[in-house]
């Protein structure tokens, strides 16, 4: 019997070792190569998939890892993968290595268990992130991330406007009603399904609602009425006057980018302050249009990509992982010319040299400069998101 | 002899349970089993009617059904009163044969490419509205008209019936080959009946009988489609199959529970669809007969005839126009509203490195090639067969085989997904082809079978005298004679396969690329120039096929114009 326990011991303590071992950097640079990434990441941006492909180039040269994107038309694609193979009792050897992913969608992997980590601290390149805890490299839509997903761009919600046919853009949730009452059929927002047309309701529920600390609780039955009262009464005036009297809605902002390019529309929205910017150097909107945000700030965020748990390439992810975070590819990120997606680094812990990476980028007319952005907003918990959008069906659907 | 029948009759129920009822109805356990609370992956482990509660709380399921319905029913209805008018006025003073040939990049684009065409010709900015705009009205912000999307489903009809029309005249035309239409059209006119009454009273009743499965798919298809009701369709609230794909593919993953339980109801809808019309082919026929024996010469129904001959015209012609319109987006780089063509145009979208169209295009082509040639094969398998043992296989188990076209893909291909991930054959080029089959196989069949029956025997009959063996019929005789349809249904089953979304995605793994999966996630962008690339891909490859399967006979039969497949 104690021989029995005696063997137990050393055979885990030798596995601890080899555990140990497998987290030395060195060693899953080594496993990693050859390894062939499938990047499950949304496929409707032509610039991130020259990016993502880009990405793949320079982790085959330096690393030996190749990247492959699945281009997905909705993210939960592949939630819903890796679930099915979990169902299906697949618990390596999975086919999704690396998610591009956000708040309800990491919150659901997290929560049923589905992802790989925590791996971020063990990245060579998380020195350069701001990792304290209430950090926005921390916090996942108030869902603590726990080092299971790493930062790869900045969100930021804007508002991109024609000043051809806008003037002076409203800069306040009341301001637009206004503007949009003297203006019937010229607004409108992404179907609220879609993560955009959710984040615009948030957007005017942090500045309608009489005490936005609120929102960093979990909605409740008690809290929920009050907070949004507001809200609807100001919606139920808005929308009548919105595009198509609010019957229905483009079904994705990119959809809503092509209404505003057909001039359809006056304004679109974005998590991706330099996304007008590059637009229209890619003839996509119009010269005149510009970029804001309102007075009171706006919601920010960051992307993150994931690891499942059963990823057959988790070494190559983390490689990948890692490169992302490098500050040249954050610089070629923030490039509008290439993708114009804000970094997500910590400036104060970059060296001089690093810093200029950023300052020798192109500039745009159109591109917000980071004072113009204005005051960064906490996301509401990820409950106020859920009961918002199943409210908003309840009230507005026909 | 009888001894071969049964070993006939039990083969060809093989390869129908194995390569396409059992993936079926396994899928639909697997996708069932959610629906009623079993999904053990998310802890779901006991039995309960919570998933179908929670589909029916939805806000709007009702006018989603609704919507289906009435969307469903009318595509499919008006499809078919067009196509028989276009029929009926048209028929003998155009070739069917050449019409044929016409259609053929209508039948060749995919729904998906078609739908956005279409999107961009009438949407309040899109092509009409321009050209009015800039040499009309001079108006520089589009009309505020509900033309897309709107919450009716009027879009998402006309969209339907731009690719049903054509669908429809092509069955009909193959259906009018097994009937002596010149005869009994001279004998109606010779009673003095109107030419168009005569069609409609003679022709159409025995046309009919023939394409009631091709009119039971496509019903099935238009109550089901995901693709077209995403781009045309009312979005608040959707049609059901929207609804359920929304559901599959929301962040909640507890949302899977009631997805299937959408995908279930789904199923029912089309199954009491065809039964609908199944009723209401009773309730017409009964009408119709006692409308027949009135005997009315009808010819002051000609107009109306004519009015839908019309419609039928307008309808291809904007067909064509929304397929021209996406070549001309490919050459795009800017195109604001208001002017006519594109202000800057460019080559740009249509280079490799941009747009990487080059695998989804290979895979697309070796997938549709490779989905053909083996449904082909299955198909002369599955005839010859019947050919030798002397007897049709019977009713039932020819019927299964078109099970794929019937039941709504949304309610199995979530549970084939899980079979294959068990199996750990998921997202391989294989399983992909596989799933392709399923699809491809029953339209060779519907394209094949009737030509290879209508044979003439006679043929058959004075090689085996010859002394030649069945194998050499098949080869030397049988097989030359049948060269058009065989292209032609290499044609259909090519372009079925180049069309096919959700099980290229759902089985690929999303690892398999294809045209069509690219350009469904692509039109998530809005982007129409990417997309206008893959779209006339798209389009160009089924009728680059379609084209080979006229010109080939042409060809190979140069000199024997008895087989070169036209009329005279």
């Amino acid at each position: 019997m104690r021989s029995i326990a005696l063997l137990a011991s050393i055979g885990l303590a030798l596995s601890a070792t080899s555990a140990l071992a497998a987290d030395t950097w060195e060693d899953t640079l080594a496993k990693a190569r050859g390894q062939t990434v499938y990047w499950n990441a949304w496929g409707g941006d032509d610039r991130t998939n020259a990016f993502i492909a880009w990405v793949g180039e320079e982790t085959e040269k330096r690393y030996g890892v190749s990247v492959e994107q699945v281009k997905l038309s909705d993210t939960a694609e592949a939630v819903t993968r890796v679930l099915a193979e979990k169902a299906a009792g697949k618990t390596e050897g999975g086919s999704v290595d690396l998610i591009w992913i956000n708040g309800p969608n990491f919150l659901s992997m997290k929560e049923n268990g589905l992802l790989h980590g925590p791996f971020v601290e063990g990245l060579p390149n998380a020195r350069y992130l701001d990792l304290s805890p209430a950090s926005a490299a921390s916090v996942d839509f108030t869902v603590p991330v726990e080092g299971l997903e790493s930062p790869w761009r900045l969100a930021k919600f804007v508002f991109n406007y024609d000043s051809a046919r806008v003037s002076e853009p409203p800069r306040s949730m009341p301001a637009l009603l206004d503007w949009a009452k003297a203006n019937p059929g010229r607004f409108t927002h992404p179907q609220v399904s879609n993560f955009m047309g959710a984040t615009f309701l948030k957007q005017a529920l942090v500045e309608l609602t009489p005490d936005a600390s609120v929102l960093q609780q979990p909605a409740t039955d008690e809290n929920f009425e009050a907070a949004t009262a507001p809200l609807w009464a100001w919606y139920d005036a808005l929308r009548p006057n919105l595009w198509q009297q609010g019957q229905t809605y483009p079904e994705s902002p990119a959809i809503q980018q092509r209404l505003l390019n057909d001039a359809e529309i006056d304004f679109t929205m974005s998590f991706d302050p330099a996304s007008a910017a590059a637009a229209i150097a890619e003839g996509d909107l119009p010269e005149t249009v510009r970029t804001y945000t309102t007075d009171i700030g706006a919601i920010g965020n960051i992307s993150f990509v994931a690891i499942p748990f059963n990823a057959a390439n988790r070494e190559g992810a983390e490689v990948v992982a890692n490169f992302l975070l490098e500050p040249e590819t954050q610089a070629r990120a923030q490039d509008i010319t290439v993708l114009g997606s804000f970094s997500v680094l910590d400036e104060t812990k970059l060296s001089d040299e690093q810093k200029a990476l950023f300052t020798a980028l192109p500039t745009s007319e159109a591109l917000p400069t980071n004072e113009e952005l204005g005051k960064t907003l906490l996301e509401p918990h990820a409950s106020w998101m859920t009961r918002l959008t199943e409210e908003w069906a309840r009230r507005y659907t026909n | 002899m009888t001894a071969q029948r049964q070993i006939l009759g039990r083969a060809a129920i093989l390869v129908v349970a194995v390569f396409l009822l059992v993936p079926i109805l396994v899928g639909f356990y697997e996708t069932a089993l959610p629906a009623i609370g079993l999904l053990p992956a998310i802890g779901a482990d006991h039995l309960s009617f919570e998933p179908i509660r929670k589909l029916l709380a939805i806000p709007g399921i009702e006018t989603s059904v609704r919507l289906s319905l009435v969307t469903g029913f009318a595509a499919t209805f008006l499809s078919l009163l067009l196509a028989i008018s276009f029929c009926a006025a048209l028929h003998g003073r155009i070739g069917l044969g050449r019409a044929g040939r016409w259609l053929s990049p209508l039948l060749a684009a995919p729904h998906a490419a078609m739908a956005l065409g279409i999107a961009f010709l009438i949407a309040p900015s899109g092509w009409f509205s321009r050209l009015v705009a800039e040499y009309l009205t001079g108006a520089t912000i589009p009309p505020q008209l509900m033309t897309v999307n709107d919450p009716m489903g009027l879009a998402l009809i006309g969209g339907l019936l731009v690719k049903e029309v054509p669908f429809f005249l092509l069955v009909i035309a193959a259906a009018l080959n097994q009937i002596a239409v010149a005869q009994q059209l001279a004998i109606g006119r010779s009673l003095g009946y109107g030419r168009g009454v005569v069609w409609i009273k003679v022709i159409f009743p025995q046309v009919y009988a023939q394409i009631r499965l091709p009119v039971y798919a496509v019903l099935a298809f238009s109550l089901s489609v995901v693709d077209v009701a995403m781009i045309l369709g009312p979005s608040n609230p959707p049609v059901l199959s929207v609804v359920a794909t929304r559901l599959f593919q929301a962040a909640n993953i507890d949302m899977l529970l009631p997805a299937s339980a959408a995908a279930m109801l789904q199923t029912l809808l089309v199954v009491l669809g065809i039964g609908i019309w199944w009723i209401g082919e009773r309730l017409l026929a009964a009408v119709a007969r006692a409308v027949l024996r009135r005997g009315g010469r009808g010819v002051g129904s000609e107009p109306l005839i004519r009015l839908g001959a019309g419609l039928s015209l307008l309808l291809l012609g904007s067909g064509f126009l929304a397929l021209f319109s996406l070549l001309v987006w490919s050459f795009t780089f800017r195109w604001p509203f208001t002017e006519a063509l594109p202000s800057v145009w460019t080559g740009a979208n249509w280079s490799l490195t941009s747009s990487g169209w080059l695998t989804p295009f290979l895979n697309t082509v070796t997938l549709g090639v490779s989905a053909t040639l083996l449904s082909l094969a299955l198909a002369i398998l599955w005839l010859e067969g019947e050919d030798r043992s002397g007897r049709r296989v019977g009713g039932i188990t020819s019927s299964l085989l078109y099970l794929p076209l019937l039941v709504p893909q949304i309610g199995f291909l979530y549970g084939l997904q899980l079979v294959f991930l068990r199996l750990d054959l998921d997202g391989t080029w294989h399983a992909v082809l596989w799933g392709h089959v399923l699809f491809v196989f029953p339209y060779v069949m519907l394209a094949l079978s009737d030509p290879w029956r209508a044979m003439d025997r006679r043929y058959l009959r004075a090689a085996a005298a010859l002394g030649s063996s069945p194998t050499r019929v098949l080869l030397v005789v049988k097989l030359p004679i049948l060269l058009r349809p065989l292209m032609v249904a290499a044609a259909i089953g090519f372009s079925v396969s180049v069309a096919q979304y959700l099980p290229t995605l759902f089985i690929g793994a999303g690892r398999v690329t294809t045209l069509t999966t690219e350009a469904v996630a692509l039109s998530s962008s809005g982007d129409r120039r990417v997309v206008g690339v893959y779209a006339t891909l798209q389009a160009m490859l089924p009728m680059l096929i379609y084209s080979l399967a006229f010109i080939l006979p042409r060809i190979v039969y140069a000199d024997r114009r008895a087989l070169k497949g036209d009329p005279a």
